[in-house]
């Protein structure tokens, strides 16, 4: 889960980041009041996305009137497909340089890992290697002050600032494993009147451990289809061709779409329905699916636990409500696999044991004319 | 025979008592596993399948001699499980709870790490060496059969595509080990690369792997030096950035981890990159053929 830049500011004042001060805004006639109290600010869209600043989403403002004229526009941008439906106006920093400081994990060495370079203010991944500065951090210690100063010494930060620099490290450690992030960010970290304030921030929190940060506010990127599928606990994420596809397990539900891919055919999303889901949960999701008006339907089973006969139960509810408009298409394999696939046969539904020959069917079908 | 679990593999189950620790338990049984022991905390004293049931893994080790734990705990309990698994010496754990808290996954990394043990996942189906009988987790045991082609892999059920593949076309299996979709799991594919080097049974090794993260890139780096046939197959072509592909893992973020960038290390290592999961078993076959 994202955070909005300003909840994950509130997470790092908490912790004793400096921060600039900054007050949430939901229209124009807001935007002039924190103006109004702040000074000139700087008006920033409120979005889950990157790269807002350069999508006009960052405009600085010395007056109330300009501060007003900025939120309306920047409420107005469509932002890489998202709309902001709040600006942050925040003091504007007299900013003489910037910094890059972030706390994440380094999958092939399992630890948590700081990243920091004296070239900040844009994406790390477009900062030149020589210039990045990572450190990999020991559990169960942690970041210790001594390990953050030296990362300091590297980046060439002067002495007042390296201290700075390592205490805001070791606070954004703290909150990195105390609030279960995946990432905390701030890019830039700037120098502003001599002194290190994170300018920008942004805090993604593990979605597996939400149950355990109660307190921490909610977002949430989904669209509503995809909303509704993950309410059945499975895995949907939306994606554009007109072929719907289900599968059961992360890997197969991605060969599937590469698969489609290379028939010539497009993946309307990815579905995965789980190992051993269970026929109530499969036709919903497969309810679902149908209802966003796809060309064909794919769905591909390897029963190792899933039983072939119950996703062919579900399919045929489904079938029996009515809800089934499209082709379908159904690639069979596994427990109970010969009982499934003349089950769906006997009701007229395409049912193979290859892989190959369903994708190229179901492609075929998506293309024929409608009607 | 095969890395890591044999037939002296004598296997704890932890989350015994549960309805999938239960069923799991009975399938393992079934393919023969030695599954000794299971333990849930205040269940003690019970059976399942005939498994003495103890409240610590403590007790469980000391009554029966178990070498080795697969944790069939939800996500939340899986960082005390593995803790307690790890605490008595135990190795393999086989961690295969999916929704296991990031940090929990790297402090589980960090004790076994630190206890010398392996551990395989979270987030995995778990790992079989079908000539010793020993299946520690959930595929379907009737996939594998014995023979000289290890296998990699992220994900479960396309491991059980590839597998049922291999053993269609007479290709059977040495070890076939599931690390796991999380972002942090414990062995890496290149752990397990190195012990399918040493391993003499091993000809062949088949690699599972898909977007996200950069271990199909390390295990290319490894590739490079071993003697023995790979073929890979990267699920993950189609994906869109930025998007996770249903494992915490698969996902394509702040520029890395994409299929490219495996696919072009992978081959620059030598190693034969299946385009199409059916492709994988006749590319081993030719490279057998070829090898011996």
């Amino acid at each position: 889960m994202k955070l909005f830049e300003y909840m994950a500011k509130d997470i790092l004042r908490a912790a004793g980041v400096p921060v600039p001060d900054g007050r949430l805004c939901a229209g124009p006639e807001e935007a002039a009041a924190a103006c109004r109290a702040l000074g000139p600010v700087a008006v920033k869209a409120q979005v889950l996305v990157g790269g807002r600043g350069k999508a006009g989403g960052i405009r600085l403002a010395a007056t109330p009137e300009e501060a007003a004229a900025a939120a309306a526009a920047i409420l107005a941008l469509d932002i890489h497909g998202e709309r902001a439906r709040h600006v942050y106006c925040e003091q504007r920093l007299d900013i003489e340089r910037e910094l890059y400081l972030a706390i994440t994990i380094d999958p092939s060495s399992r630890r948590p890992l700081l990243i920091a370079s004296a070239e900040g203010g844009i994406a790390i991944e477009e900062v030149a290697e020589k210039a990045i500065v990572r450190r990999a951090i020991d559990l169960p210690w942690g970041l210790l002050p001594y390990q953050a100063r030296q990362v300091a010494g590297r980046l060439g930060l002067p002495g007042d600032l390296a201290t700075s620099f390592a205490d805001i490290a070791c606070r954004l450690y703290r909150v990195f494993r105390g609030r279960d992030a995946e990432l905390v960010e701030c890019n830039p970290l700037a120098v502003a009147a001599g002194r290190l304030v994170a300018a920008d921030a942004r805090c993604n929190v593990d979605d597996d451990a939400l149950y355990r940060q109660e307190d921490l506010p909610r977002t949430d990127e989904a669209t509503v289809l995809e909303r509704r599928v993950r309410a059945l606990g499975l895995a949907f994420v939306q994606l554009g061709g007109d072929i719907a596809v289900m599968a059961n397990g992360a890997g197969i539900t991605m060969a599937t779409i590469d698969v489609l891919q290379r028939c010539g055919g497009r993946a309307m999303n990815f579905l995965d329905a789980g190992g051993g889901a269970a026929a109530g949960p499969t036709a919903a999701a497969l309810e679902a699916l149908l209802s966003t008006n796809p060309r064909a339907v794919l769905v591909n089973i390897f029963g190792g636990i899933t039983r072939c006969d119950e996703v062919a139960a579900a399919i045929l509810d489904v079938r029996a409500r009515g809800a089934l408009t499209v082709p379908l298409v159904v690639r069979l394999v596994g427990t109970n696999e010969a009982r499934g696939t003349e089950m769906l046969r006997a009701a007229g539904i395409a049912a193979f044991t290859s892989m190959r020959e369903a994708a190229e069917r179901v492609v075929a079908l998506a293309r024929e004319p409608l009607g | 025979m095969g890395i890591l679990v044999d037939e002296r593999t004598k296997v704890l189950v932890q989350g015994i008592t549960g309805r999938q620790g239960a069923f799991h338990t009975q399938q393992m049984l079934e393919f023969g596993t030695r599954v000794v022991a299971g333990v849930t905390p205040g269940r003690g004293g019970r059976e399942v399948a005939g498994v003495p049931v103890y409240d610590t893994v403590e007790a469980a080790v000391d009554k029966h001699g178990a070498t080795a734990a697969v944790l069939f705990v939800p996500g939340a309990l899986a960082r005390d499980a593995a803790f307690e698994a790890l605490d008595a010496g135990l190795s393999p754990v086989v961690v295969i709870a999916e929704h296991v808290p990031l940090q929990d996954g790297l402090d589980i990394a960090a004790f076994a790490a630190a206890r010398g043990a392996a551990l395989i996942g979270p987030n995995t189906y778990g790992l079989c060496t079908p000539a010793g009988r020993a299946k520690l987790g959930i595929p379907p045991g009737r996939i594998f059969r014995p023979g000289r082609v290890g296998v990699v892999a992220r994900s479960g059920t396309l491991s059980y595509e590839i597998v049922a593949a291999l053993t269609e076309a007479d290709l059977g299996q040495s070890t076939v080990v599931g690390v796991g979709g999380d972002r942090v799991v414990g062995m890496s594919f290149v752990e397990v690369l190195k012990r399918f080097a040493k391993d003499d049974e091993t000809q062949a090794v088949v690699l599972v792997g898909e977007i996200g993260g950069t271990a199909e890139e390390e295990a290319a780096e490894f590739a490079k030096g071993l003697d023995k046939p790979i073929v890979a197959y990267l699920a993950g072509a189609a994906a869109p950035q930025g998007k996770r592909m249903g494992h915490a893992g698969a996902i394509i973020e702040r520029g890395r981890g994409s299929f490219e960038s495996k696919r072009q290390a992978l081959e620059a290592a030598g190693v034969r990159v299946a385009s199409l999961p059916w492709e994988v078993a006749p590319l081993v076959a030719a490279a057998l053929g070829r090898a011996g």
